[in-house]
């Protein structure tokens, strides 16, 4: 639709032009144009103050997480100063690494670590593999009831996840799964979401490929595992990265179905710490530090799929 | 032959549902089914504890229209939506200076994504420490501020001030969405609009501003129309971990907001079909925005 009202647009602005002289006037114009509004002062001057303001902007963005980490450095007794020189507010006294290792000591960290690190990789493998899967079926294959079925996913989609919530307790509670990881874990592999996704980014695909592949007798599993699978990357990527980051951040799930500390994932780990240890800010930054450090590599090197990523879900429809 | 091309598709159907099984029992399971059985248990009444549900008919709704409480955190939810005005603008006035191919975009653009990035658990208990009204990073600047100034100002008790817990949540949400995934929208919206529009209206004489007006600002709209469809979504569903880690939805139900009565109804008081009830109404809520959203854009169904 829009795509449309952009080429009208486009349309009638060149009429008007091809109205308005001939080329080579319209040329002088746009030179005089040029000329007026971008002397080279004034579009350096305008570009170093849009500079400065994008700086100030990312100082007010990053300032937190420096004071986290200066905080996180700092002794105990160090936090709350009155009346210190203003560096002092960002340069701990003395740095104590040690708060690092400590956080380890004084809650089993350790646990709440590897169970973040297994239910998310768990969830991310399961949530890709039945994505691709079923998007496949959707957008490839065709059977009796697909255009309902796919719509049905579509309708749940818009519904909050706190309607599902309450009855997939209920079910986990009577099968006695409550504290378990199987709790933490299978209700988080089914995703209409990512099925959703990736059935738009297969439609993208083109078919020549897979046809000459099934004249060839190649079966569908293989098509799905050498053709479209491999033509997929960036969006099998970009689902896997959003997949693990809602899942390693996720802290209302895990709160309602375990309860022993030895099943925490890090977010309620975190919760629970600051519960017990609520006023020790420094091991509390320090634990929040290492909480968001693999989520931050992660972004740092796939930045691109996350990019790619937003205008994929975002643009397209 | 005739028989060939059936059997081409049986074989079709039943390798179709073979991909669709693993997903669809986990969609049956887990999703819709929950949904039908979320339905039935709004119109009961269930403790988990006693025998079982008791159906009570429209007694949650009644109950629920005349809570003083739940209408209070309804307020809440749509107050703390004021920071989706404050960070689109914001997103759109990043997205167009990082448009402008200055040297560090790439750099720049990092930085302003991070608070997205890591938003969750961690980054709510720092904020906890950034409003602490004595020592925190905030009060200090403002302090310190007020001191250049030659006056003496102290900040807020953020957190645990009634009137200021509030603008406390919608301060950081800002500073968390600004640069997150709306911006990158319009980035890339912003990349789209045809160059000629603009060569175009500079032949006109347009200056900045009126090339803004008359060009960018209509031809981003469906972007800006999306982002603030899609936020009012997510804002109505949103605020619980903030509450969790940062208030525990006080100081007096001043941060409370439907999700966390939800969550407090079926998991801290077992309401379980008051709960349930809740969220159909929170349902219905976003319903109609995505029935608004239809409305003015087509079906195009994005994400959510």
């Amino acid at each position: 639709m829009g795509t449309h009202i952009d080429s009208l647009i486009r349309d009638e602005m060149k009429k008007e032009r091809e109205a308005s002289g001939t080329a080579a006037r319209r040329k002088y114009l746009l030179a005089v144009t040029e000329f007026k509004s971008r002397s080279p002062f004034k579009r350096a001057a305008q570009r170093s103050i849009l500079f400065i303001l994008l700086l100030l902007g990312a100082i007010s963005m990053a300032a937190p997480f420096l004071w986290m980490i200066s905080t996180s450095l700092r002794e105990a007794n160090q936090v709350f100063v009155d009346n210190r020189v203003w560096w002092q507010e960002w340069i701990p006294t003395s740095f104590v690494w040690q708060n690092y290792l400590k956080v380890w000591e004084v809650v089993p960290f350790a646990r709440f670590y590897v169970n973040s690190i297994v239910v998310s990789v768990l969830i991310t493998a399961g949530q890709v593999t039945t994505s691709a899967m079923a998007a496949y079926a959707f957008a490839r294959l065709r059977f009796p009831g697909r255009d309902k079925l796919f719509f049905g996913y579509l309708a749940t989609m818009m519904i909050p996840g706190a309607v599902t919530m309450i009855p997939v307790f209920i079910l986990l509670r009577h099968l006695g799964w409550i504290d378990s990881y199987k709790a933490l874990i299978l209700p988080g592999i089914f995703s209409a979401y990512g099925t959703f996704m990736l059935r738009q980014f297969f439609l993208t695909l083109p078919k020549d490929l897979e046809d000459a592949a099934k004249i060839d007798g190649c079966s569908y599993r293989r098509i799905f595992w050498h053709i479209i699978l491999p033509l997929s990357k960036p969006a099998l990527a970009t689902l896997t990265t959003f997949t693990f980051m809602g899942s390693w951040m996720n802290l209302m799930w895990p709160l309602i179905v375990v309860n022993t500390h030895t099943k925490y994932t890090l977010p309620v780990g975190l919760a629970y710490f600051q519960g017990v240890h609520g006023t020790d800010w420094v091991l509390l930054m320090a634990a929040s530090m290492m909480m968001i450090l693999p989520i931050l590599i992660v972004f740092l090197f796939n930045q691109r799929f996350f990019v790619e990523g937003i205008k994929l879900t975002g643009i397209k429809g | 032959m005739k028989n060939g091309i059936l059997k081409d598709k049986t074989k079709e159907i039943v390798a179709a549902y073979a991909f669709l099984a693993p997903n669809l029992i986990g969609f049956l399971i887990f999703t819709s089914i929950p949904v039908l059985a979320s339905l039935g248990l709004s119109f009961m009444k269930w403790d988990l504890l006693s025998s079982g549900p008791q159906f009570v008919g429209f007694k949650n709704f009644i109950e629920l229209v005349n809570d003083p409480y739940f209408l209070k955190y309804c307020w809440n939810t749509v107050y703390l939506m004021a920071s989706i005005p404050l960070s689109m603008t914001g997103s759109l006035l990043l997205a167009i200076a990082l448009n402008q191919k200055l040297k560090g975009t790439v750099v720049f653009r990092t930085i302003y994504f991070l608070p997205t990035i890591c938003s969750g658990v961690a980054i709510f208990m720092l904020w906890r420490l950034i409003y602490n009204p004595n020592f925190g990073f905030l009060n200090t600047m403002i302090s310190s501020f007020g001191d250049l100034l030659g006056l003496k100002v102290s900040g807020p008790n953020w957190l645990t001030d009634e009137t200021w817990a509030k603008p406390a949540f919608i301060i950081m949400s800002v500073w968390q969405g600004v640069g997150g995934y709306n911006m990158i929208l319009y980035l890339a919206a912003l990349q789209g609009v045809p160059r000629d529009l603009y060569d175009a209206a500079e032949v006109d004489g347009a200056n900045s501003w009126q090339k803004f007006w008359a060009v960018t600002w209509p031809q981003i709209s469906p972007t800006t129309f999306f982002i603030a469809i899609m936020s009012l979504i997510g804002g109505f569903q949103a605020g619980f971990d903030q509450a969790y880690i940062m208030t525990g939805g006080g100081p007096n139900g001043s941060t409370t907001t439907i999700i966390f009565y939800i969550f407090n109804n079926a998991f801290n008081w077992y309401h379980m079909g008051y709960a349930a009830a809740i969220s159909w109404v929170l349902f219905l809520i976003v319903f109609v925005v995505t029935l608004l959203k239809w409305r003015f854009y087509g079906k195009n169904i994005h994400y959510a």
